[in-house]
């Protein structure tokens, strides 16, 4: 018969849900889980520092360091400080420009304006960033050429740049849930709004703004944590600015534990986000 | 009740037309201080738009719109004195009942003592006492109705519109709410523009019914004008039924609650014989399918009676009944 397999598979769900998850699983525990896992425990190791061999031994002396030296700390403060700026500026453009797509633009345009905002996302993240360079350069740039004789001049490369260059990048990720939130908020709501005497203004605080916030924490959770695990913008347009991920790159090679320890902080700091978000209510709506 | 003089919305030359469709096509119409006004048609009949229009979600092409002797059709929304119960009720689904309330209230100003009570007595008004604190969510379709008209009226509006607010209510219910809105029409004294497409709940509500049809206003009138004279084809098919005879060359009009059924006898000065085709019972009445002589099938609707199909009867009515006579 042709379908008895079907058949076979039908009486036994088991099987069925273990067919459908297998893949999934080994993925998630071994490529995901297991990566994660080394991490941590890499952290905790350390090196010999005549020899350069990796002592595998427990040990909080990386945790210390990276707590007690100012040098680290102002890394991790620049770095939280670029994913917060970033996330800002983000959502601060998408709100409007996802507005416009989800509630103004017509029909046919909605789709063509989605089918724009992912089109940087077709083009290699390097060839954007060095696109930016060229943007940037002090003197030479695109920017100081065109914007220079009305006396506006490139920042320069180093945190600003960096600011410009991760928000640039990123910003679909912010527009694409919150459009997605916008489309499923009734029109009627607005209406209803209006109606009842608000303006647009206090329509958008007090209904729109509760409604999308949910898209919004989702928006964000991509802008700041790509953000946080940057390093080749940093390293492009940073000038001598490093972000964590640049840390992490330069001890790779030569005390891994210890480039284990620095990657665990965005992963803490993510965790932090995470919880905070949590409080408000926001995730059990996305 | 109705004070004929007093005109609280006046619309003249009214046209809207999306794209290729003219959804609104010229419309006239006086709607007076306190009366309950249904805009009844089927769906694209235009309507819905003149609705959204009085309401000043959509702008009109040409025409103008008074309310209380002032042009608003170019107003926003929130700058007309009048209020909107929409079809999917449209509460806040992040607020609870109270907030959704006094929405209307807070914008407006008024003190919160004074705003908290207000928003209770509309609640008591659709029967939600204790209802305050639920989201919209924790409410069942009937409830929010309720909510959605308390939120409207709270703000004494001069006018409340109702754009199709029962449609997605069960019939049981829907029955219910039409005498219960009704009822609080008359005790608020508010003029009610209410939007359907349900011919029986037009003409169960209403003061006065202007029937709709492609972005026209076929016959405006009291229920009982509209459902006895019908003034097109198209009122007396959409509003109730009818039976189209052609009888002496001329064509006839009637409605099948006004033809009676007998063996043989005559009740009215027209008559006609033919065999009993199907009978449906349908409650209160049934409705007999009679294949004439003249070649048509009549429908009778009568209390029950002792028929049985195949039986040969006659179909009788009074000729004064008869409408769209030529």
């Amino acid at each position: 018969m042709k379908n008895s397999v079907s058949t076979w598979m039908h009486k036994r769900p088991k099987l069925r849900l273990t067919a459908l998850l297998a893949a999934p699983t080994l993925w998630l525990v071994v490529a995901y889980l297991g990566a994660l896992g080394a991490l941590l425990i890499t952290a905790f190791f350390t090196i010999d520092n005549f020899t350069g061999n990796i002592i595998a031994k427990f040990n909080l002396g990386n945790f210390h360091d990276i707590l007690t030296d100012p040098a680290y700390r102002n890394v991790v403060l620049r770095t939280l400080g670029i994913a917060v700026s970033v996330t800002i500026i983000c959502a601060v453009l998408a709100v409007p420009m996802a507005f416009f797509m989800a509630k103004i633009a017509k029909q046919k345009s909605q789709k063509i304006l989605v089918a724009l905002v992912l089109t940087p996302l077709w083009a290699s993240y390097l060839v954007k960033i060095y696109a930016w360079r060229t943007m940037l350069e002090p003197n030479t740039g695109v920017m100081d050429w065109i914007l220079g004789p009305i006396g506006i001049h490139s920042p320069g490369f180093g945190g600003p740049a960096i600011i410009i260059g991760l928000s640039y990048l990123w910003l679909p990720y912010m527009i694409l849930p919150i459009y997605a939130g916008l489309e499923r908020l009734p029109n009627s709501l607005l209406d209803a709004s209006g109606d009842l005497g608000a303006r647009n203004f206090y329509t958008f605080r007090r209904v729109v703004l509760p409604l999308i916030f949910p898209s919004l924490v989702a928006g964000s959770m991509f802008t700041f944590s790509l953000s946080l695990g940057d390093y080749i913008t940093a390293q492009i347009i940073g000038g001598k600015l490093q972000m964590l991920g640049n840390v992490v790159y330069q001890n790779f090679s030569i005390n891994l534990p210890f480039a284990a320890t620095i990657a665990t902080i965005p992963v803490a700091i993510m965790a932090i986000y995470l919880w905070l978000i949590r409080r408000t209510g926001a995730l059990a709506s996305l | 009740m109705v004070e004929p003089a007093s005109i609280i919305v006046s619309i003249r030359n009214l046209s809207r037309s999306f794209g290729n469709v003219r959804a609104v096509d010229v419309v006239d119409l006086d709607i007076y201080a306190g009366e309950f006004l249904t805009l009844l048609g089927p769906s694209g009949s235009g309507k819905t738009t003149v609705l959204r229009m009085i309401a000043g979600f959509e702008r009109p092409d040409t025409g103008t719109i008074e309310l209380g002797g002032k042009d608003v059709s170019q107003l926003p929304p929130y700058e007309r004195d009048v209020n909107t119960v929409f079809q999917d009720y449209a509460l806040f689904p992040h607020m609870d009942v109270i907030s959704n309330i006094e929405y209307g209230l807070r914008i407006q100003g008024v003190e919160k003592g004074e705003r908290r009570a207000r928003a209770e007595k509309a609640l008591a008004q659709v029967r939600l006492e204790g209802y305050g604190s639920r989201r919209p969510a924790q409410l069942s379709g009937g409830q929010r109705q309720r909510v959605a008209l308390a939120r409207a009226l709270v703000n004494r509006p001069s006018v409340l519109l109702l754009d199709e607010p029962l449609g997605a209510l069960d019939l049981k219910l829907r029955e219910q709410m039409q005498i219960e809105l009704k009822e609080l029409q008359r005790e608020v004294g508010i003029t009610f523009v209410f939007v359907t497409h349900d011919q029986e709940e037009a003409l169960t509500m209403s003061d006065r019914i202007a029937v709709f049809n492609q972005g026209k206003i076929e016959q405006l009138g009291t229920p009982r004008e509209v459902y006895e004279n019908p003034l097109s084809p198209f009122v007396s098919e959409f509003v109730g039924q009818t039976n189209k005879i052609v009888m002496d060359g001329r064509n006839i009009n009637i409605r099948p609650e006004f033809i009676t059924i007998s063996k043989s006898r005559k009740f009215g000065d027209r008559s006609v014989i033919g065999k009993l085709h199907d009978a449906i019972f349908v409650g209160a009445t049934t409705r007999y399918l009679v294949h004439t002589e003249l070649g048509q099938t009549l429908m009778s609707t009568q209390p029950d009676g002792e028929f049985s199909v195949g039986d040969s009867v006659t179909l009788s009515w009074e000729s004064k009944k008869e409408f769209l006579v030529n």
